[in-house]
């Protein structure tokens, strides 16, 4: 998400970097490039406008043009005007009835049903009871829809087929929530236009009826201008209590979450970034916030490597790259303890700049290669892993022989395994530089980046 | 917008609805009218300050920044060799979007007796599946003999969605199990279609991000093997996209053009508030033409798309 407003930035700021000392003009040069990066990445062209206007006013008060470090300054205060414009925490569910409804609303195929599946996977997950609604009275199999995710889950769905009036599914729901001891209810329904005023009473209604602790605005990433009218219509009718991002999984640039939120307020709590039910976790705007600018999901990354590596083999084998003594066999264990981590392509774009780097590539190309590496490694004595050099023509052939690839391979592997150590022995000075853990595990992930990964 | 004005008889009970629709449009396209018209006539001459302002205006209506600097520089030269007293900025920009939409033919391949396979792609949610019911609806009307095939063996409920169109517009479907594979649905459907001698077979397909590497291999081999069993097939590969949508939508067009070289584009959901700027980057770079529009759920929410209209509808000029 946010690649090619990111990738902006990231050349305004480049030359920003290469200036000890910059001018008014500077700014002012680099903010209309902000400006219309901002403008291209779908950001409302008002929201753009006020962002621009309060990033000037505060690197002006701060007296940026004197200080030593202007470049980097700067990026600080448009990082947290870009915070603060995404809402500077993660608003949590409100989940204080018995039992709670969250309804979830949105236009057409924005992914609704799929959200309603994959918020109750996660509710489960947290120890809730959930019970999916299927209240769209109007998609042809919109039930069946939703009744196929339940069934996948062993979430129980009520579903009405051929009942037109939500009030009556409504009612039924909550009978079987009480039956069945579910403690929070999740209404799937219809997509519409915010325009569509018939519609849209019929969600005040609903709203009415079942009084919601949540209703969740669940808007596609890829939304362009008009994602202000949606917003602020839905919210005007309705009072959402925050949204969901969806599609994040894509490359559209998402200045719709920054339009969305400045124009109600309300907070973005999820976001959605696959088709499949797991691919759903909550909004962090921090984090959003650093990857517009090109600084890469960095948080999020640490997070999902403490889930799935084994943090000492970890903080081992950075302790090794930084002192470059990283073998062939840390090369193996990187393969695999990556391959835990999920497909390459997340991962890739979660760096920084990385989005850039997956740009078209054929990441299922890099899979196989990936797994030939792995083959051939494991083909290599002990002694041999550890010090490559003294892999000679001889053992080459052996190796090749043993894992069933040509030797030009094989010399293509150690190639590129010299290139990463190199890679490595950089991005140890980088982190020094950063010095911090998420800088760290950058500096990691980026070196892990050649090594293997599973695809969705 | 305008061209709503053109929907036939069959849905006229909707006209109310539909008039509200377009004085509303009609307010927020005057609106940028407005915006434009007050940049333009404020200062005499096309400033740096005013050209930007333009831009962000046209963004705005997304059009992207391309197309937003090629209407600023046709202004420009219109200004200059017109002089500003029969300067018309909205008609000037309302004929460059027109140009912009005229490449390519618009109108559906007809291959009169032999069968002609139409494939539906784009992203997820922009309509694929409903526009498929649409243009089997149409073709129907038209005397064609039409058939469907439920190739989106993935997403929940996804054949049952379409299955519940073929019921209502009594059109045969073929479709596999869940978890099929794509393409031997494809192949028996288009086996089917041949016995059957049918004039149209509409392929609905699964929505697919156009940067996952390996749906778009998918979608590929589902054409691959398609154009095993008849030469030719799909003649047609329509990509449907959501006039919602910003400027991804250029990036999507784009990369489904490089895996499965577009025929058309359908704009869905143009019923709503969005202008679909967009489609005027998108053909400006690709010549792929925009063959129908999308304005509604209904079955018959599908036009023609006319050029003309849609500039004017854009720039909400009167015909
Ligand atoms: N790639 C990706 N696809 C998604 C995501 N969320 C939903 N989808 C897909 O988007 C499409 C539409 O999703 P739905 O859940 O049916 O959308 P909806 O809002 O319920 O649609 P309507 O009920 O017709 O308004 C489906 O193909 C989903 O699989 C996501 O985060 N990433
Ligand atoms: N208002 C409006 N809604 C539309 C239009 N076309 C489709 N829709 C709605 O958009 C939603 C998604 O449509 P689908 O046909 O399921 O989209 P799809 O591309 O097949 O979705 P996936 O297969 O999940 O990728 C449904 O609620 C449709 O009723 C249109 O022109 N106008
Ligand atoms: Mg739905
Ligand atoms: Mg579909």
């Amino acid at each position: 998400m946010f690649e090619s407003l990111s990738g902006k930035l990231q050349g305004v700021f480049k030359d920003l970097r290469g200036l000890g000392k910059i001018s008014e003009s500077n700014v002012s040069e680099s903010l209309r490039e902000v400006r219309l990066a901002l403008l291209d990445a779908d950001v409302n062209f008002k929201v753009a406008k006020q962002f621009i206007a309060n990033v000037r006013e505060k690197a002006i008060g701060e007296k940026v043009i004197q200080s030593i470090h202007p470049g980097q300054q700067i990026i600080k205060i448009i990082n947290d005007e870009l915070v603060e414009l995404l809402g500077s925490q993660n608003a949590e569910l409100k989940l204080d009835a018995k039992p709670s409804s969250m309804m979830m609303v949105g236009l057409h195929g924005a992914g609704k049903t799929t959200s309603s599946g994959k918020l109750a996977k996660w509710l489960m997950k947290q120890g809730r009871k959930p019970l999916l609604v299927a209240a769209d009275v109007y998609r042809p199999a919109a039930m069946d829809q939703l009744e196929a995710l339940g069934k996948q889950m062993n979430i129980p769905t009520v579903v009405r087929r051929g009942e037109k009036d939500v009030l009556v599914i409504a009612r039924e729901a909550k009978r079987e929530a009480a039956e069945r001891e579910c403690d929070v209810l999740i209404f799937d329904t219809a997509g519409r236009l915010q325009i569509d005023e018939v519609l849209v009473q019929e969600l005040v209604r609903l709203r009415d009826d079942i009084k919601p602790q949540e209703i969740l605005l669940v808007l596609d990433a890829a939304t362009g201008q008009e994602a202000v009218n949606v917003a602020t219509h839905f919210d005007e009718a309705l009072d959402i209590s925050g949204a969901i991002l969806t599609k994040l999984d894509g490359d559209a640039r998402g200045g719709a979450a920054l339009s969305l939120k400045s124009v109600t307020g309300k907070p973005i709590k999820f976001a959605g970034a696959g088709e499949k039910l797991e691919d759903f976790e909550p909004f962090h705007p921090e984090r959003m916030a650093t990857r517009i600018l090109g600084m890469g999901d960095v948080v999020s990354l640490v997070e999902k490597a403490a889930e799935n590596v084994d943090m000492d083999e970890a903080r081992k084998l950075e302790e090794k790259m930084r002192k470059g003594v990283f073998t062939l066999d840390d090369f193996l264990d990187q393969l695999r303890q990556m391959k835990r981590l999920g497909p390459l392509e997340s991962i890739v774009k979660m760096l920084p700049g990385g989005a850039d780097m997956v740009g078209g590539a054929d990441l299922s190309k890099h899979e196989k290669e990936f797994r030939r590496m792995e083959a051939m490694i494991c083909a290599m004595t002990p002694e041999e892993r550890n010090r490559p050099q003294i892999l000679n023509a001889k053992r080459r052939q052996r190796i090749a022989k043993g894992s069933g690839v040509r030797v030009a391979e094989l010399n293509n592997l150690m190639n590129r395994f010299g290139q990463m150590q190199k890679m490595m022995r950089k991005m140890g000075k980088m982190q020094k530089m950063m010095g911090k853990m998420g800088g760290k595990m950058a500096s990691k992930m980026a070196g892990r980046m050649g090594a293997g990964f599973r695809m969705r | 917008m305008r061209y709503l004005s053109a929907v036939d008889d069959s849905i006229s009970k909707t006209m109310g609805f539909f008039q509200k629709l377009k004085d509303r449009l009609g307010r927020t396209q005057n609106k940028l009218v407005h915006e434009i018209k007050r940049i333009v006539t404020r200062s005499p001459k096309l400033t740096a300050d005013s050209a930007e302002e333009l831009e962000a205006a046209l963004l705005s209506a997304d059009f992207g920044m391309t197309m937003t600097l090629r209407i600023i520089e046709a202004t420009r030269k219109a200004y200059e060799s017109k002089g500003k007293g029969e300067f018309d900025f909205v008609k000037v920009a309302a004929d460059e979007v027109e140009r912009a939409l005229s490449s390519g033919d618009p109108s559906l391949l007809d291959q009169g007796d032999d069968l002609t396979v139409i494939s539906m792609v784009g992203v997820n949610g922009t309509g694929k599946t409903t526009t498929c019911a649409k243009l089997a609806n149409r073709l129907k009307l038209q005397g064609k003999t039409v058939g469907m095939a439920a190739c989106d063996t993935f997403r929940a409920a996804a054949i049952d969605q379409l299955k519940v169109w073929s019921e209502r517009l009594d059109v045969p479907l073929t479709m596999g199990d869940y978890g099929a594979d794509p393409a031997a649905v494809a192949h028996d459907a288009v086996s089917s279609a041949l016995s059957k001698n049918s004039d149209y077979l509409l392929i609905d397909t699964a929505g697919r991000l156009h940067t996952k590497h390996n749906l778009m291999q998918e979608l590929q081999k589902v054409h691959r093997v398609m154009g095993k069993k008849l030469e030719g097939a799909p003649h047609e590969t329509l990509l449907v996209l959501d006039a919602t949508t910003g400027m991804n939508a250029l990036n999507q067009a784009r990369e489904f053009n490089k895996a499965v070289p577009l025929t058309g584009l359908v704009i869905t959901k143009l019923d709503g508030t969005s202008k679909a700027g967009m489609v005027v980057a998108i053909q400006n770079e690709l010549k792929i033409p925009v063959k129908f529009i999308g304005v509604g759920e209904q079955p018959d929410d599908l036009q023609p798309f006319v050029a003309r209209e849609f500039a004017h509808a854009i720039f909400g000029l009167d015909e």
